[in-house]
């Protein structure tokens, strides 16, 4: 066997794979995993820890999966992640741990993400979720959104013996994991239902349809409620889009409104009575993993599918797997093209995009080069559905009801980035609703710094 | 899960929930509305809250069969309970926040078309409460649609009941009675009108042309409803608005009528194939 290369994943058929909802990765069986895991060289200096927001042990636990002590690795990875059946699904591996993998010099790095996603797998089939929990400390937190950031959160503060309610505005808990990302990438019954079933076994309680800022205020949770802190974790919700004519045309939608429709009120299944559009073709604007998601439900539920990208293919910032997955299902990318206008018909509804031609500038602040228009060079495409996924920002509407809570000129919270403490006391924030739309794993490390500092502020700074 | 204290059919396809949610109850002002899902398999259907009770926890709210989550809605009765109601959600009328003496100068004539009567209510309720003018005008196709008439008795200063054929009360739409009223020597202040978005449209033209300012309440195609899906975007005054989170009020002299009618159309075929189906079960 080569050393260098990883042991090959098994994946769903990309022709039988499109026509279903299906998750497209199997995962290592424990015959793969352990054979992967030998390829681990267990440094003693491990670099991929640093390259993980929430510092998993991740040698420690290959080192398990390796001896076939699978419980043992599950034990480890729990101490750093109450999701982690999620995370080797979602996270960008190779931009964090396995970018810094000393066998990603020579060949391949150690495919750390398969593996979590193997023990956490084994964990959830096994019923296993060794959590270490102290006793009740007697003090009530809040935790504002049920996505990953709130989720870590109220889980760590959990173990550490606090009393954690987390309110979620819609009637699933999970945000993103569920109203977000498709079943095809993220099973939802096998994988988030069953992490935040532990997350609640710790004594986690999740209160859904409440909306704070509106049906209740952090100043009335402080005041009234009894709670001794607060974390905001309600992401960045708010969709944006380009200000182009024919945007309000029927059948454009945002991926938000698209992906909320297929994800969390499961339009398109036999019993679900939310309604979305079937088109013949779709063009999705953008390049990250959202319009990916979008792409690649539209191309589930029978549309000829584009993509549409002002940079090239190196820039998309879609994650690879992502956008290897999305072409060997068919999804066609237009790259170097940005749209100018919708055209409508008489009624109003979508016929067709026109789009102008992009050359790459000169590198801008983001070393990025700069897409620039080639003059003269619009022509459109025939479609009769367009998603915008150009991204999304903070919702405003628990700044706007919190007296005290200051945000920043993008209407992030401006929260400390060691303890996530806001400009309020005992209010904490940290995932998107401070950074603006990240990823996943990046609001996970967020809400495990913002429950140490809760702690700390709490408990005055006993760790 | 949130307990239906009372339903009751108001009309052949109108119907009448109390729930039990103290949260909403506690915080909730005219003007605003909630999110319902009926059962684990129901759509989320945006409701105006059409009266509340803040010392029993309960708000009420009134709809018509429309679609197929609608008719699933129906089907329950006093005792059972929804599957999820979440709010209030939207902004409350802009009177709620006026100084009392401001408001207390002011003439509001509120028109309801239909089940708009259910959002009108409380708006009534509280302004005629806190001592305010409100003259209601409310129409109806025919007889056998009225609804809320007596409750809309107890709270208006003065009530109009109009229906299309004469059946009941004046004979002709709402937009004849208002011109009727303002050539009777009539003034108003301000208009609130809340109905089918095409009565809106027209009482809007109307109001324009008798430079009554007017406000009308949004009833678009929405999903979460609370500023993150965009289904509910609207053209007001040239720019894009969220009726869930900017509204569901806004000037009815700004508002696109015929773009807010195509996008509420979006999906009617969609609609109209789920209802029948709901139906033949």
């Amino acid at each position: 066997m080569d050393k260098q290369k990883q042991v090959p994943i098994r994946m769903e058929d990309p022709v039988l794979r499109v026509k279903c909802f299906t998750e497209v990765c199997h995962g290592y069986n424990q015959e793969e995993a352990m054979a992967e895991a030998n390829r681990c060289l267990e440094c003693r200096n491990a670099k991929c820890i640093n390259g993980c927001p929430v510092a998993i042990d991740i040698p420690a636990f290959i080192a398990a999966v390796k001896k076939g002590e699978i419980n043992e690795a599950a034990t480890i990875i729990f101490r750093a992640s109450s999701l982690a059946a999620v995370c080797g699904r979602v996270c960008p591996q190779e931009t964090q741990c396995e970018k810094l993998c000393v066998r990603g010099i020579k060949g391949e790095p150690v495919a750390i993400g398969k593996l979590e996603r193997f023990v956490a797998d084994w964990a959830i089939a096994n019923d296993v979720f060794p959590s270490e929990k102290k006793p009740p400390n007697g003090k009530k937190v809040a935790v504002i959104g049920s996505g990953p950031a709130g989720l870590t959160c109220a889980g760590d503060l959990a173990k550490r013996g606090y009393e954690v309610t987390i309110m979620e505005a819609l009637h699933e808990p999970g945000g993103v994991l569920v109203y977000g990302i498709p079943a095809f990438r993220l099973p939802k019954a096998e994988v988030v239902e069953k992490e935040i079933a532990n997350i609640k076994s710790m004594g986690v309680k999740i209160e859904t349809n409440t909306v704070v800022g509106k049906s209740v205020t952090i100043d009335e949770l402080l005041e009234e409620e009894g709670y001794a802190a607060v974390f905001i974790g309600t992401g960045a919700g708010l969709p944006k889009f380009m200000g182009i004519p024919g945007e309000q045309g029927g059948g454009v939608f945002s991926a938000n409104e698209y992906l909320t429709r297929a994800n969390l009120m499961k339009a398109g299944t036999a019993n679900s009575l939310t309604p979305i559009m079937r088109a013949k073709s779709v063009a999705v604007v953008g390049g990250g993993n959202v319009a990916l998601d979008a792409a690649r439900t539209a191309l589930r539920l029978g549309s000829e599918v584009h993509i549409i990208y002002r940079r090239s293919e190196a820039e998309l910032p879609a994650r690879a797997e992502e956008v290897h997955h999305a072409k060997e299902e068919g999804v066609i990318f237009n790259l170097l093209i940005n749209p100018c206008e919708i055209l409508t018909d008489e009624r109003g509804w979508v016929r067709g995009i026109r789009c102008i031609k992009m050359e790459l500038g000169d590198a801008d602040e983001s070393g990025r080069r700069r897409p620039v228009e080639v003059k003269g060079s619009e022509f459109d495409i025939a479609v009769d559905m367009v998603i915008m996924a150009l991204g999304t920002s903070p919702n405003p509407l628990i700044a706007a009801t919190t007296k005290g809570l200051a945000v920043d000129k993008w209407k992030c919270i401006v929260a400390d980035e060691e303890s996530g403490l806001t400009s309020k006391a005992g209010v904490f924030a940290g995932g998107d609703a401070v950074t603006g739309a990240a990823t996943v794993i990046l609001a996970m490390g967020a809400g495990r710094m913002a429950a140490q500092g809760i702690h700390e502020y709490l408990m005055g700074g006993d760790k | 899960m949130y307990k239906i204290v009372e339903s009751l059919t108001l009309t052949a396809d109108i119907f009448q929930f109390e729930v039990k949610s103290d949260r909403i109850a506690k915080t909730c002002e005219p003007g605003q509305f909630v999110i319902v899902r009926a059962d684990e398999n129901g759509e989320r259907i945006p409701l105006t809250i059409s009266d509340y009770n803040r010392k029993d926890g309960t708000i009420k709210l009134v709809f018509q069969v429309v679609g197929a989550s609608t008719h699933a809605l129906s089907l329950l009765k006093t005792g059972d309970s929804l599957k999820d109601i979440a709010g209030p959600l939207g902004k409350c009328s802009s009177f709620v926040n006026e100084p009392q003496e401001n408001l207390k100068q002011k003439r509001f004539l509120f028109v309801a078309g239909g089940v708009g009567c259910a959002p009108v209510f409380p708006q009534v309720k509280w302004l005629t409460g806190n001592g305010v003018t409100a003259d209601v005008i409310i129409g109806f196709r025919n007889k056998s649609l009225v609804i809320m008439e007596s409750e809309m008795e107890e709270v208006a200063t003065k009530l109009y009941v109009t229906t299309d054929d004469g059946s009941h009360g004046y004979h002709g739409q709402v937009t004849a009675m208002i011109k009727e009223l303002c050539q009777a020597g009539q003034s108003y202040d301000i208009c609130i009108a809340i109905g089918p978005t095409v009565m809106m449209k027209y009482v809007a033209l109307l109001t324009k042309e008798l430079g009554i300012p007017t406000i009308v309440s949004m009833n678009p195609v929405m999903v979460d409803g609370t500023g993150m899906c965009g289904a509910c975007r609207l053209t007001v005054d040239g720019e894009v608005k969220f009726a869930c989170v900017d509204g569901p009020e806004f000037d009815g002299h700004m508002v696109d009528f015929d773009e807010a009618m195509m996008r509420l159309g979006q999906y009617h075929s969609e609609e109209k194939a789920a209802y029948r189906a709901a139906i033949a079960e």
